[in-house]
């Protein structure tokens, strides 16, 4: 029970310290933050409900007022703006990266992080933040779709590296991937 | 550890969060309700008064937090210019400005204590069930806490892989920082476990 708590709130201090680290620009100039990283790997680690748990409070702490979103931004605006989806869309994107993880144990942990961080954490997340684009800009799915279109490649290569990460600390921590205890 | 709370004590900061809340829901209804132009006008500059009313200091610092919408409020004036629809457009971009600099302001005026009371009263039905709110305020306390803390020890790991190395880490210090989260977790559940437990 202890576990589950400080590793629930661990892992959501670790979205916003991911957000901290500065941006890297990828090769096509498109510069991406660490911290929807976080977000899978709160699922890749912690598993389907512990993970949403995770990405869940995190996204409450915003709501309540603190600067934890990258770039210093948070409070009640953010769930206004047009990038509101995303937000919801992490808790969510957290479980359902856990849920595939917690499931498909037949494949080697890197391999399964890896699809989960793309389904969970890219297409979960990515359906619910052109919805919020939809809902806040009056924009049809196509328009929103194209507004987002960018960053898809980015967060594709998160998911992979998400992958990566995970089984790396499959070896380094093999007893705390609660998504595989 | 720094907050989006405004610099300057206003009258609000004194009013029930609850109340402030309440009003923010009916406000984003009213806003999201209402098509006509005029309308919207009148809402955003009613928005752009109550930030003046407190004093110039609190009107940089709160139109300095609205910075991050203007790429979208200009994307989409142009979009709407550009098929021909430009009052719907200002209509969008104006109600999207007036949404979120109401919900800031109810940021700027309300600390964090008072927020959490708030998510204290609405978990109180949850506490009837038998459910146990109160490991609720101890993660928020923990994730305060330990947020700066990561982030100091993230600093040293990226520190050290520039000693060792002339090109930037990138990604690669994301699986030690993880592991260092990870071995806190144990830690303090280590230590709450030796102090009796939940």
């Amino acid at each position: 029970m202890e576990r589950n708590l400080t590793m629930i709130a661990l892992f959501a201090a670790l979205i916003a310290a991911l957000g901290l680290i500065p941006k890297f620009t990828l090769g096509f100039g498109v510069p991406i933050t660490a911290q929807t990283l976080g977000v899978m790997l709160c699922g890749t680690v912690l598993g389907a409900w512990r993970g949403g748990l995770a990405a869940l409070l995190f996204v409450g702490l915003v709501a309540l007022g603190l600067p934890l979103l990258a770039g210093g931004r948070g409070g009640l605006g953010v769930f206004a703006s047009p990038t509101v989806g995303f937000l919801v869309g992490f808790p969510i994107g957290a479980f359902v990266t856990g849920f595939i993880m917690d499931q498909w144990r037949s494949a080697p942990v890197g391999l399964a992080a890896g699809v989960a961080s793309v389904i969970g954490g890219t297409l979960v997340v990515y359906v619910f933040g052109i919805f919020g684009m939809m809902m806040t800009l009056n924009k049809t799915v196509v328009e929103a779709t194209l507004l987002v279109q960018a960053f898809i490649p980015g967060d594709l290569i998160k998911a992979v590296l998400a992958g990566f990460i995970t089984s790396g600390l499959a070896k380094a921590r093999p007893a705390s991937l609660l998504s595989r205890a | 550890m720094i907050s989006l709370t405004s610099p300057v004590e206003t009258r609000a900061h004194g009013w029930p969060a609850g109340v402030k809340l309440a009003a923010l829901c009916a406000a984003t209804l009213l806003l999201f309700a209402v098509e006509d132009l005029a309308w919207q006008i009148a809402f955003c500059a009613g928005m752009l008064v109550l930030y003046a009313l407190p004093g110039r200091t609190f009107l940089r610092v709160g139109l300095g937090r609205l910075r991050m919408l203007w790429p979208f409020v200009a994307l989409i004036v142009l979009w709407h210019l550009l098929t021909d629809d430009t009052v719907a457009g200002l209509v969008i971009a104006l109600r999207m400005v007036t949404a979120v600099g109401l919900a800031n302001l109810v940021t700027m005026t309300t600390k964090l204590s008072d927020m959490m009371a708030v998510v204290r009263w609405l978990a109180s039905p949850l506490r009837r069930f038998g459910v146990e709110t109160r490991s609720l305020e101890l993660a928020v306390a923990l994730v305060v806490r330990f947020t700066p803390v990561l982030a100091a020890k993230g600093q040293m790991l990226s520190l050290a892989w520039r000693a060792r190395s002339r090109r930037r880490s990138g990604w690669r210090i994301v699986m030690p920082f993880t592991v260092l989260a990870i071995d806190d977790a144990e830690h303090v559940a280590e230590a709450l476990r030796a102090r009796g437990g939940l």
